[in-house]
């Protein structure tokens, strides 16, 4: 516990004063990372994806590449559309009436936009942990077991009972909470629930995990925690998250894609725009462009 | 008042006009809540008074008997009671499947231009005169539904105002219904969502249970305002003044509302033996315990509602 909250102590320091440290230290035998994916490695494929909400368009031509068992960082100031580009992901922004999706987002070589495609069957197998944890009003046990349940997974009792030991083990969760699984999940802390989002979308055995913020509302000892589940589970998961804080995206993830909000000079208004899109360490320590160097360094945003 | 110089306790203390005036606002509005409350208070005074009289002094065995015949000195309660349940039953078989429904599709399935819509449309529906709904249960259901369908009679019958007052309390299952289900936070629909749920399911499993207080206290709220309506089964319930026991729909018949309704007709003057008068408030009286109950159920189910999440 000691130690943990040391490292959160110069963790803040360096939030607050990100100019300090310009280059970020970082492990770069990080495994994974020497040596390049190939094409047959990739779980998304994003080619040309324009998002638009009614006239308003949000993300504009954005194209990268996910890989397999990486986790994949968004960062980028508010507004640059990064959380909608990972609600294309698994089709979340159906949910969202006005929401339009052009271009092309290839899951494992299959168009999910696909008119053939039901959204329903995408996220079965593309997971998510939101921003604000968001348990059912259920007990923990009902919360972990409703994906399960919905998609038909766990024919017998005994299965389901085993689904929800093993998600909660999973998201380092099963300990705290195995003597009250009937009690409501709203009695979790926040760090606690986070977690307990996090085993329930496990429990459903997705393919990727698309994490928005999840740590946002998190203290930073929760924080620490949910980041170290997530590089436990890296190696069964394919993680692609969303952060507004760069030091957690360079602690965690593999691959950066660094968006920014431009003034559409023909519409007058502020779009999304995919920058630049590279290994963490080069964005963090050598990017290309000078709106990614200005943002990591903390001279803008 | 110099904005420059010392600060003293006087430059600090208010005009004492403006705190006159305070008082006076603080007491005149303590009168108007006074006022109500007491209005109130008189109203139960006088139907516990009379009901009292009734109560000493009416021969118990004519409130267990065949019908209601006041002014014969017959005070059946239980055809009243069982009349006001069956009328009560079928509104809420109407409203409740129609309520419900119009309230999930508004909340979850409908397009926002729809739902805009559609929702004060609803609202208007409440805003319909029940004696407009009496006469409508009376010439068009009666004979439409209640004849062709039910092979009832074409005239007033429990089934037809029941379905009148079915109709009257759709409005208000589907409003508070709806809007219990728009209160469910965004987030739970998407994490159901998210884990591959269908709309319907994320409906079923996740909205209703979370919004599961709101829709009992519709329910509730809506089955004590059809215990307490009173035009349509005085119009439709087929039967006027004097009712025999019975425990068909499809006979007419008196609920509680409407035997109160029918022998006072605009006038203390109510016509009949010794005790007539008083037995209204008699029935007065149980209608009154019935509801306000109800509605104190219903109030602890909005609460849950308040606290959730």
């Amino acid at each position: 516990m000691e130690a943990v909250t040391e490292t959160i102590g110069t963790d803040q320091m360096e939030q607050a004063e990100p100019q300090a440290a310009p280059r970020l230290n970082l492990d770069l035998d990080r495994t994974g990372q020497a040596n390049e994916p190939d094409a047959a490695d990739a779980v998304f494929e994003v080619k040309d994806l324009n998002v638009y909400y009614g006239d308003f368009r949000a993300v504009q031509d954005a194209s990268f590449t996910v890989y397999e068992h990486e986790i994949t960082a968004m960062i980028g100031p508010s507004g640059c559309g990064k959380t909608t580009v990972l609600r294309c992901f698994n089709r979340m922004n159906d949910l969202i009436p006005i929401a339009r999706v052009e271009g092309r987002v290839d899951f494992r070589n299959v168009s999910i936009y696909d008119p053939r495609v039901d959204p329903v069957e995408v996220r079965r197998r593309i997971g998510m942990v939101f921003q604000k944890p968001n348990p059912f009003p259920k007990s923990i046990y009902d919360n972990i077991a409703f994906g399960p349940r919905v998609t038909g997974m766990a024919k017998k009792k005994g299965d389901l009972d085993e689904i929800v030991e093993r998600s909660l083990g999973r998201a380092a969760l099963w300990d705290e909470v195995k003597d009250r699984l009937k009690d409501s999940a709203l009695g979790l802390s926040g760090g606690q629930q986070q977690r307990l989002c996090i085993a329930r979308a496990i429990a459903v055995d997705p393919d990727v995990l698309l994490m928005d913020e999840p740590c946002s509302a998190l203290d930073p000892i929760a924080t620490t925690r949910i980041e170290d589940l997530m590089q436990e589970i890296k190696d069964d998961y394919t993680i692609v998250i969303v952060t507004h804080n760069m030091q957690q995206a360079a602690r965690i993830s593999n691959r950066t894609a660094f968006f920014t909000a431009q003034l559409d000079s023909t519409s007058d208004q502020r779009c999304g725009l995919l920058v630049e899109y590279d290994r963490t360490e080069t964005i963090f320590s050598n990017p290309s462009d000078e709106r990614t160097e200005n943002y990591v360094t903390g001279r803008f945003g | 008042m110099t904005v420059t110089g010392r600060l003293t306790v006087e430059s600090l203390t208010a005009d004492p006009r403006q705190a006159r005036k305070e008082q006076v606002i603080r007491y005149s509005l303590g009168v108007t809540a006074l006022v109500s409350i007491l209005i109130s208070v008189l109203i139960i005074w006088s139907l516990f008074s009379e009901a009292w009289t009734f109560m000493v002094e009416v021969n118990w065995g004519s409130v267990w008997d065949i019908g209601w015949f006041p002014r014969r000195g017959i005070y059946d309660i239980k055809t009243l009671i069982v009349a006001s349940f069956i009328v009560t039953g079928i509104a809420m078989i109407v409203a409740t499947p129609l309520g419900l429904g119009a309230a999930i599709f508004l909340s979850e399935y409908a397009r926002p231009g729809v739902r805009r819509t559609l929702k004060p449309i609803l609202e208007i529906l409440a805003g319909i005169p029940s004696v407009v709904l009496g006469f409508f249960a009376l010439e068009w259901i009666a004979p439409n539904v209640v004849k062709t369908l039910f092979n009832g009679p074409a005239a007033g019958s429990l089934l037809a105002s029941g379905i009148g007052v079915g109709v009257l309390i759709i409005p208000l299952v589907a409003s508070i219904s709806e809007d219990a289900m728009n209160a469910v936070p965004m987030s739970l629909r998407e994490a159901s969502s998210g884990l591959g749920a269908r709309k319907m399911t994320t409906t079923v499993r996740v909205v209703i249970p979370a919004a599961i207080s709101g829709l009992v206290a519709s329910f509730i709220l809506a089955v004590s305002r059809a215990l307490g309506e009173t035009m349509v089964v005085f119009l439709a319930g087929g039967a006027s003044q004097t009712a025999t026991y019975t425990d068909s729909a499809l006979d007419g018949s008196l609920p509680m509302t409407a035997a109160m309704a029918s022998l006072a007709r605009g006038t203390d003057n109510v016509v009949g033996e010794g005790l007539t008068f008083q037995s209204l408030f008699f029935v007065g009286l149980v209608l009154f315990v019935m509801t306000f109950g109800l509605n104190i159920v219903a109030n602890r189910f909005v609460q849950r509602v308040r606290e959730q999440y």
